[in-house]
């Protein structure tokens, strides 16, 4: 503690109270003050119209109890076809992504690549960052037409920014003599990867792609909503129609895929590390 | 170590026959599966207009600049409201999973055998599900509007805040609980004093990373109709103003970065 006025024989009797995170009193009343005025200010501009929640609760109602009777067979097919799109859109995508991934992990990575083409593949993982992925399906649908090429497209692309990144670091911050001896043996620059680097990073890459993939399924089952294939375009449907037992029963079966995607990935990661 | 004679000489392989046999079998089946996969993407493809795109690429791009700058007078009240939602959305989100992440931690929970596997399922089902499919579901219910948006980022977090936080609570050191536990505390003050000082800089850490993600997801929340920056985007993008569609995603761009920004030099001040 940056305490430095701390006089025993005052502290003595007295209970002990926790130092505040900001020293300074009057900094800490304005922050809080600060804070507490934005919260005002915000909870001002959201104007909730209580007459039409109350009308809604109604619907939350009949949601809610959708769940307990979920509709699987009035549109069975629709379900089925938008799960296969979903789950065909995840998997091209990850496998695609992931692979474009790891030659720009290699570029990102500074104790691997030079600088030039540090910062081109270091710029390519910052604007795939940025870009929601659904503002990039809007945009690939309005060049590549609606379907699933649109939602493989930009699943891909989002993958490259999530999977590079965390690879780059991955492999900056390896042991840096395993890959000298395998220099120092003559390898070539390829060897030197596969030998010194690759074995060293396998691990965390296949946790990682295994969580992309988790999170590739999540993103397919909405970007139906902008016409780029998937589950999104039959939940979208349903909820317009407010058949919510059907919204129900896709939903139920998005979170068991989720939760199956989760238990095995525990399984695998469990197994390579 | 499988080494194999081939030849008169002895050579080290990596895998015994049998390994790599299974290997090439795993290896034939993923390529079999993606290989299906990318004729179903294909099957369903209109290639013309794959073929046709980069000349339409061009011509959104030749649309979407210069960017429609006057516009950005109509742009404040939006991203206003998109930083409300992401803010409120937190806090809420804050205060419903701090008790779901206790029920959750396997040392803080009542009952590993009824209570811990229910809030299992309310942080992984919060968590499957978009912010966008809550946003759609919390509109039929509760009609369009920033209200919808706050409450939609408020559930989809609670998943990832739980999550997160129990994981912190059941890697706490235990010796300082039982050192709490020892002066005869009760269960309250052993929660007080013994677990919430350990969590702590984890819970503003996690505060402030979902605060990040929220701006984020709070800026397209708008194109299902609750409210923010996205309303405006979508509008434009209905009557195909790309001008305005270009500055709005400048503007969401700026705000992406600015938070990130944010959330860096706050998490560097807290840990």
């Amino acid at each position: 503690m940056s305490d430095t006025s701390f006089d025993a024989a005052a502290r003595i009797g007295q209970p002990w109270k926790k130092p505040p995170f900001v020293q300074r009193r009057w900094l800490r009343l304005l922050l809080i003050g600060g804070f507490l005025a934005y919260l005002v200010a915000a909870y001002m501009t959201i104007d909730v119209n209580w007459s039409r929640v109350y009308e809604g609760l109604e619907r939350g109602k009949k949601f809610v109890l959708a769940f307990m009777a979920p509709d699987f067979t009035t549109r069975s097919t629709d379900i089925w076809e938008g799960m296969i799109e979903s789950i065909v859109m995840t998997v091209a995508s990850s496998v695609v992504g992931i692979a474009i991934s790891i030659p720009i992990a290699l570029g990102a990575a500074r104790n691997v690549a030079p600088l030039p083409v540090y910062l081109i593949c270091r710029s390519i993982i910052a604007i795939s960052r940025a870009l929601q992925e659904i503002i990039v399906a809007i945009l690939l649908v309005a060049i590549f037409g609606f379907g699933p090429l649109a939602g493989f497209l930009t699943l891909s692309f989002a993958t490259i920014g999530f999977l590079s990144k965390l690879l780059a670091e991955d492999i900056e911050s390896m042991d840096k003599v395993q890959a000298e001896a395998i220099k120092a043996s003559g390898a070539r620059w390829t060897q030197w990867i596969n030998y010194g680097v690759q074995p060293q990073v396998m691990p965390r890459l296949i946790g990682l792609s295994i969580y992309r993939i988790d999170i590739n399924f999540r993103e397919s089952a909405i970007l139906g909503l902008v016409g780029a294939g998937g589950i999104g375009a039959t939940l979208n449907t349903a909820f317009d129609r407010y058949e919510y037992d059907t919204a129900a029963a896709i939903l139920l079966v998005i979170i068991l895929i989720v939760m199956a995607l989760e238990y095995l990935s525990g399984v695998v990661r469990a197994r390579v590390q | 170590m499988p080494i194999r004679n081939e030849k008169g000489l002895k050579i080290w392989h990596r895998r015994t026959g049998r390994e790599s046999l299974s290997h090439w079998v795993l290896w034939l089946i993923g390529v079999a599966i993606f290989g299906y996969c990318w004729q179903q993407i294909s099957n369903t493809t209109t290639w013309f207009f794959v073929w046709d795109a980069p000349r339409i690429a061009n011509d959104i791009w030749m649309r979407a600049t210069p960017p429609k700058w006057s516009y950005i007078a109509q742009l404040g009240k939006p991203i206003w409201d998109t930083l409300n939602i992401a803010t409120l959305g937190t806090i809420i989100s804050l205060f419903l999973a701090v008790p779901v992440a206790f029920l959750a931690a396997r040392n803080t929970t009542p009952s590993a055998l009824f209570i811990r596997p229910i809030a299992l399922l309310i942080i992984v089902s919060t968590r499957s599900i978009n912010s966008l499919i809550w946003a759609l579901l919390l509109i039929a219910i509760i009609g369009p509007g920033v209200f919808a948006g706050v409450i939609a980022i408020a559930i989809r977090s609670i998943g990832f805040c739980a999550k997160l936080l129990y994981e912190a609570i059941e890697e706490i050191n235990e010796t300082q609980v039982e050192a709490i536990t020892a002066t005869g505390a009760s269960r309250w003050q052993v929660m007080a004093y013994g677990i919430v000082p350990q969590i702590m800089p984890a819970f503003a850490g996690i505060a402030v990373f979902r605060w990040d993600i929220n701006i984020r997801e709070s800026t397209v929340l708008g194109l299902v109709g609750a409210g923010g920056i996205g309303l405006q985007l979508s509008s434009s993008l209905n009557v195909l103003a790309w001008p305005q569609v270009s500055l709005i995603l400048l503007v969401i761009l700026a705000a992406v970065v600015i938070s990130e920004w944010v959330s860096a030099k706050v998490r560097g001040a807290i840990i």
